[in-house]
């Protein structure tokens, strides 16, 4: 009955169903909006935001312009050649009394340490003594009190403060760095760290994706193709330690690789080795410990790819006159691809981020970029820094994240 | 493996070699987990075997000592306020997502996904430096928030994946034969997603429970978590405590694991997808 009325009130007046039929459909997906409007708002609000504002700190400072205000208007028509006139200089002046009385010569001289190291103390110690003074000359008393105001680099540092974008922090985390002129140059080799760290975290995580692959890869297709009743029980030996804490496969990595630990043991009882053989504390520890932890989530999307491959192609090819190697290699092999393609991607980028398993089992020289990230948050409280290294680290984590989405699907991430 | 019989030698070998291949790999997987839970119970505090003797003395010290006692306390606390908090919020949003035609559904699942893709020392670091503004630094609270972020994808997930091929039929019967919205989602889809939802809970609370990096960042001496203290623990020195600890985190982790697989076997059956 309803269809036939709906077919008759179609046929005489078409537009006010459509519009009706449009109007339901509207209210349902707002009904469905609104069930995922809470969490929308929470993880717009308490994780888009503040990471976009991090992201936001690593070309926004606006320290020196909110704390030395007549300074940066001063410097506005400043041409960078010589040494500012004495309106500059009594501005200079004017800053650091007020900075001196409101207490906040820390933060200007902490900024301006970042860029230019030990000036941070000089800049305190020139408030103090500006701040008894009565008046001009300013300039030629400014440079009595610290020749460093008689240098023309820390005056285009101020300079580059007048603007509150800087693009200081991400020059640095390349290597690169601004000179007395302003122009951008290679940082000098003992601050040149950082592009090491970014190249250090990448041939990790390849190092780490390419293992994981060669030793998950002969185990899918083991438990692929073994009858269930074997197969289950091996599967929890996967799953297992997938499912134990990082922190606790960590501690493990350490208590079986220290001097005195249980592999060096094992290997001096069946002398292979007389001395105990360093395992821990450098490149070969993280990259044993990684690999155990992201072994699973390689392996896993690789054994639900093979466990879809029908045997029967093999067979067919092998009936052909196919030899098994060229069987597999032709037949099997290609048809495992996208589940290689998610599990490796997977991998590789929960690999860039790693910070406790090489805090933990690594040595100095094996930190990668987010070790960095944590220094400079809690132990330079250089928090421009922090955001630029972590800014590169998060468009290289997103770029790889919409690649993961286009070739395998976000619905296709499943637990255990 | 069907053609055995009339296997070539090379192929013969191939096959052992294979199964030694997978055989070291399972161990490789595995023993670091075994090796940890009998060193535990040794007598003195060194970690090497053959132990000189047993005793339940790092479990003592772990169970009574204010430090280790505060911490678990704190790390269940914690856990489970994200677990309550996350599992509404993600089965919420899974209901919506599943929605036939929800608009822009890829883009909102890769948002509401992205935490546990993004580098959690991002996360971190951003949200200690949005805590710092709103003086959320060191509190329960700015640790919850930032644990829930990190525990609701895991209920998405799940409870989207139980979602699959659910029968909307169902719920528009219940509706035609006159039950109100409420009735039919607690008499018809909530049993239905039950099993989901379980599951996601516990990957929510196991989240929360081992996750260091962002108690790192954003929780105080108050607010210590157990991981953040055998973290600090393994960093100091060693002790065979922290292996008592790791043994308990182990046993949570086998317990949350034969839950969630006998919840999948039941929700299979409940939707009638037979496990081949």
């Amino acid at each position: 009955m309803v269809t036939m009325a709906a077919q008759i009130a179609g046929r005489f007046d078409s537009v006010p169903l459509r519009a009706q039929l449009q109007r339901v459909e509207r209210r349902r997906k707002l009904k469905a909006f609104t069930l995922v409007l809470p969490l929308l708002l929470f993880i717009l609000i308490a994780f888009a935001f503040p990471i976009t504002r991090m992201m936001f700190n690593a070309v926004h400072d606006d320290t020196l312009l909110a704390l030395m205000p007549r300074t940066m208007a001063a410097l506005s028509g400043w041409d960078g050649k010589d040494l500012p006139d004495e309106n500059a200089y009594a501005a200079l002046a004017e800053d650091l009394k007020q900075a001196w009385a409101q207490r906040t010569t820390g933060a200007i001289g902490q900024r301006m340490n970042y860029q230019l190291s030990g000036v941070g103390s000089e800049v305190t110690s020139s408030a103090r003594k500006a701040s008894t003074l009565s008046g001009g000359p300013y300039k030629a008393t400014m440079i009595e009190i610290n020749p460093i105001w008689g240098q023309r680099d820390i005056w285009s540092l101020l300079k580059r403060g007048s603007s509150a974008y800087t693009a200081y922090y991400l020059l640095r985390s390349i290597d690169y760095q601004y000179d007395s002129d302003s122009k951008i140059v290679a940082s000098p080799p003992d601050q040149s760290i950082f592009r090491d760290a970014f190249l250090r975290t990448l041939g990790i995580s390849v190092g780490v994706t390419v293992a994981t692959l060669l030793l998950g890869f002969p185990v899918a297709y083991l438990l692929a193709t073994l009858p269930p009743r074997i197969s289950n029980p091996l599967m929890i030996m996967v799953v297992l330690p997938f499912w134990t804490s990082v922190l606790v496969r960590t501690t493990a990595w350490v208590v079986l690789l220290q001097q005195h630990g249980l592999v060096n043991d094992a290997l001096i009882a069946l002398h292979i080795i007389s001395q105990p053989a360093e395992l821990i504390f450098n490149r070969l520890g993280t990259v044993v410990a990684m690999t155990h932890i992201q072994l699973p989530f390689t392996l896993l999307p690789i054994y639900s790819v093979m466990k879809t491959i029908s045997p029967s192609h093999v067979r067919a090819a092998r009936s052909l006159g196919a030899g098994p190697f060229y069987a597999f290699w032709k037949v099997y092999f290609p048809q495992t691809l996208s589940g290689i393609a998610a599990g490796c991607l997977l991998t590789f980028i929960l690999c860039l981020g790693y910070y406790i398993t090489p805090a933990l089992v690594g040595g100095p020289s094996d930190q990668m970029i987010a070790y960095f990230i944590a220094y400079y948050t809690n132990e330079q409280l250089n928090w421009g820094m922090a955001s630029a290294l972590g800014f590169i680290l998060l468009i290289a984590t997103l770029v790889l994240y919409y690649v993961f989405n286009k070739l395998v699907g976000v619905d296709r991430i499943k637990m255990g | 493996m069907a053609a055995f019989a009339y296997a070539s030698p090379i192929e013969k070998a191939w096959y052992y070699l294979h199964r030694l291949i997978c055989g070291a790999v399972l161990l490789y997987l595995v023993a670091p987990i075994l090796v940890i839970i009998p060193l535990s119970f040794n007598s003195v505090p060194f970690f090497s075997y053959p132990m000189p003797g047993l005793s339940l003395r790092w479990y003592e010290e772990f169970l009574l000592t204010d430090r280790w006692q505060g911490a678990l306390h704190n790390s269940i606390f914690v856990a489970v306020s994200v677990t309550l908090l996350s599992t509404v919020l993600g089965t919420l949003a899974a209901l919506g997502l599943s929605r036939p035609n929800f608009p822009w559904r890829a883009a909102v699942m890769s948002l509401l996904i992205s935490p546990i893709i993004i580098p959690v020392v991002i996360t971190a670091v951003a949200l200690y430096f949005f805590y710092a503004d709103l003086g959320l630094v060191n509190t329960y609270t700015g640790l919850i928030l930032a644990h829930t972020t990190l525990a609701t994808p895991f209920v998405v997930i799940t409870v989207t994946t139980t979602l699959i091929g659910f029968d909307h039929t169902l719920t528009r019967a219940a509706a035609g034969l006159g039950a109100p919205s409420v009735t039919v989602f607690f008499k018809v889809t909530l049993p239905l997603i039950l099993p989901g939802m379980i599951s996601g809970a516990l990957f929510a609370f196991l989240t929360s429970f081992d996750e260091v990096v962002i108690a790192l960042f954003v929780a105080g001496p108050e607010q210590r978590t157990l991981p953040k203290a055998m973290f600090s623990g393994i960093r100091e020195e060693i002790s065979p405590t922290i292996t008592a600890a790791a043994t308990v985190l182990i046993l949570l982790s086998i317990t949350m694991l034969t839950t969630v697989e006998l919840l999948r076997r039941r929700s299979e059956r409940l939707r009638g997808i037979r496990n081949t």
